[in-house]
């Protein structure tokens, strides 16, 4: 093929390395970002006028972050990049997208998508009260706007990013009250076999939780969160059981919480892809192969979006997607290159399956979220109607149960009551969580404008 | 109601003026809505469902629980919208947008 017409949804570190290599190879693909600044989300820019250093905003991984910037700044003029617009179907070799009050549809010969990942919630009491935001807004707000989410921030959930966040917060002059941890010490110390797979990230880890400690900030593991407390105005604490099953209560004004992340995958969907049922992680992931290539011709899958293994992992894959894109349209490729790239990435995997193990998502816990817990933030439903949905109208699924219950219809689509609705629904149904299937994707992906009027189509 | 976000860095920007609800706020270039609304007012809409105030979640433009308008009707996601001089921002939509009253 002479002229490729080649699209990349995301300019993270996977989009980025991906485009890297096709830049290379003497293409010109589309660069889709919903962000302003290239970058994605871990090494997401603040604005042009902002003047903290790479150093001060990205700590260890300053050298990193400053890496992914200076290749997309280097070839940004050499890609067609669309800030700001947001890819929202992918339908008959065609990406949809949307920027300020116009659509355009954009055909392509090749599509590899790179959308990251957002963060994986529990629903809990409480947690639409102002003042309870995700792990991930916790750390944009003070990355990319130089805010915290509080004065008196209590992080709760599991996973590596909870103790970075609570990490940057105390570096930034805001030492979180509390960091409870769902995991208890004995998993965690279960996952280290394989995360010695990448022994630098296991020791970064081992020094931010001393480090924690030692600024007096209460860590806590094993806990099972109850509730955010407070009144409609703002959040004021935080209650929970403790690792002995004594329940305590700490004061607070805002609340950090996550479970890991979970992938955009609407779009493989849109473009139907094929998934498979991930035990390791309880999710629903597109099928790959060891290069990337999906389940459908011309559709190349990268990074978080795809796999959960963080922004080193989404350069390497972003790095193999590409070339595999490149060998099938008959590029000649660099078989030492890609041995060593996939080398990389089962090192990748392996820490991530230990991080899995370490860190897990307890499931039993989102089962048992009380009926009167809103599990929908969108539309205000709860566990209980969720349930209705399954005991007395008998969803065996939980698109059914959407479809019922409305849980997952709502303007989020499912990002955040998505991966408890499918605990849930399996729970009720006293069937293994497989069973209750994944909200399909629908586009648009996101909410569209009311009032957008349609380009002329280039093609 | 009340401050939420406090400010740690950056505060040597250029400063702008806008409208919140009728009320003139003070905020920095490069700030987004959401973390105006979150200085200054303490939520940034009311949930339709009568659960009561709602103040962002994500802050990446997937949860889309900080939307808000402006004074000609347009609906903006806080989180993801630069603030500017002059713009006239409010909290609950305009009359006879949404929601359709029953």
């Amino acid at each position: 093929m002479a002229d490729p017409r080649i699209v990349i949804v995301g300019a993270g570190p996977a989009g980025t390395r991906a485009a890297e290599l096709l830049v290379a190879a003497g293409l010109r693909p589309v660069v889709i970002d919903e962000s302003p600044r290239s970058g994605g989300q871990i090494y997401r820019r603040p604005p042009p006028n902002f003047t903290r250093s790479h150093e001060q905003l990205y700590g260890t991984e300053a050298g990193r972050a400053r890496a992914i910037h200076a290749t997309f700044d280097a070839f940004a003029n050499k890609v067609d990049y669309r800030a700001e617009t947001l890819a929202w179907a992918v339908k008959d070799d065609r990406v949809f997208v949307q920027k300020a009050m116009t659509v355009e549809q954009i055909p392509y010969d090749a599509l590899l998508l790179a959308p990251g990942a957002t963060d994986r919630l529990i629903p809990l009491e409480g947690w639409t009260r102002p003042g309870c935001y995700s792990l991930g807004a916790a750390q944009i707000t003070l990355k990319a706007q130089g805010c915290a989410i509080g004065q008196e921030v209590v992080f709760v959930g599991t996973g590596p990013l909870l103790y970075l966040v609570a990490y940057q917060y105390m570096k930034a002059g805001i030492a979180p009250v509390a960091v409870l941890d769902t995991s208890s010490l004995a998993q965690q110390l279960r996952g280290l076999p394989l995360m010695v797979a990448r022994p630098e990230q296991l020791i970064k880890g081992a020094q931010i939780v001393s480090a924690l400690r030692q600024g007096g900030v209460r860590v806590l593991r094993g806990v099972r969160p109850l509730e955010v407390l407070g009144d409609d105005r703002s959040v004021t604490g935080m209650r929970f059981c403790d690792a002995a099953g004594h329940e305590q209560e700490l004061r607070c004004t805002a609340v950090g919480m996550g479970y890991h992340l979970r992938a955009e995958s609407q779009l493989a969907d849109l473009a139907g892809c094929s998934f498979e049922f991930h035990p390791t992680v309880r999710q629903w992931l597109p099928v790959i192969d060891e290069m990337g290539r999906s389940s459908i011709r011309n559709v190349y899958l990268a990074g978080d979006g795809v796999r959960i293994l963080g922004a080193d992992g989404a350069e390497v894959a972003g790095r193999l997607a590409a070339i595999a894109l490149l060998s099938d349209l008959g590029w000649p490729i660099d078989q030492a290159k890609v041995r060593s790239l996939q080398a990389e990435m089962r090192r990748h995997v392996r820490f991530a399956s230990g991080i899995a193990k370490a860190f897990p998502w307890p499931h039993e816990q989102v089962a048992a979220i009380p009926d009167r817990t809103l599990i929908c933030r969108c539309e205000a439903i709860t566990a209980g109607e969720l349930r209705a949905s399954v005991k007395d109208l008998f969803s065996p699924e939980v698109n059914r149960a959407k479809a019922f219950s409305r849980v997952g219809m709502g303007r989020c689509q499912g990002r955040f009551c998505g991966p408890a609705s499918q605990e849930v629904v399996a729970a009720a149904n006293g069937a293994p969580i497989q069973s209750a299937g994944r909200i399909r994707g629908q586009a648009p992906v996101k909410p569209l404008p009311i009032g957008i009027t349609e380009e002329t189509s280039r093609g | 109601m009340q401050a939420r976000f406090v400010r740690l860095a950056e505060q040597e920007r250029r400063p702008i003026v806008l409208s919140v609800d009728g009320v003139a706020v003070d905020a920095m270039e490069g700030d987004v809505l959401l973390t105006v609304l979150m200085l200054h007012r303490g939520f940034a809409r009311i949930s339709e469902f009568g659960d009561g105030p709602r103040a962002g979640f994500c802050m990446m433009g997937a949860c889309q629980d900080c939307w808000v308008w402006t004074g000609s009707g347009d609906r903006l996601r806080a989180c993801s919208t630069a603030a500017a001089e002059g713009m006239d921002i409010h909290t609950s939509a305009p009359e006879g947008l949404w929601p359709i009253p029953a």
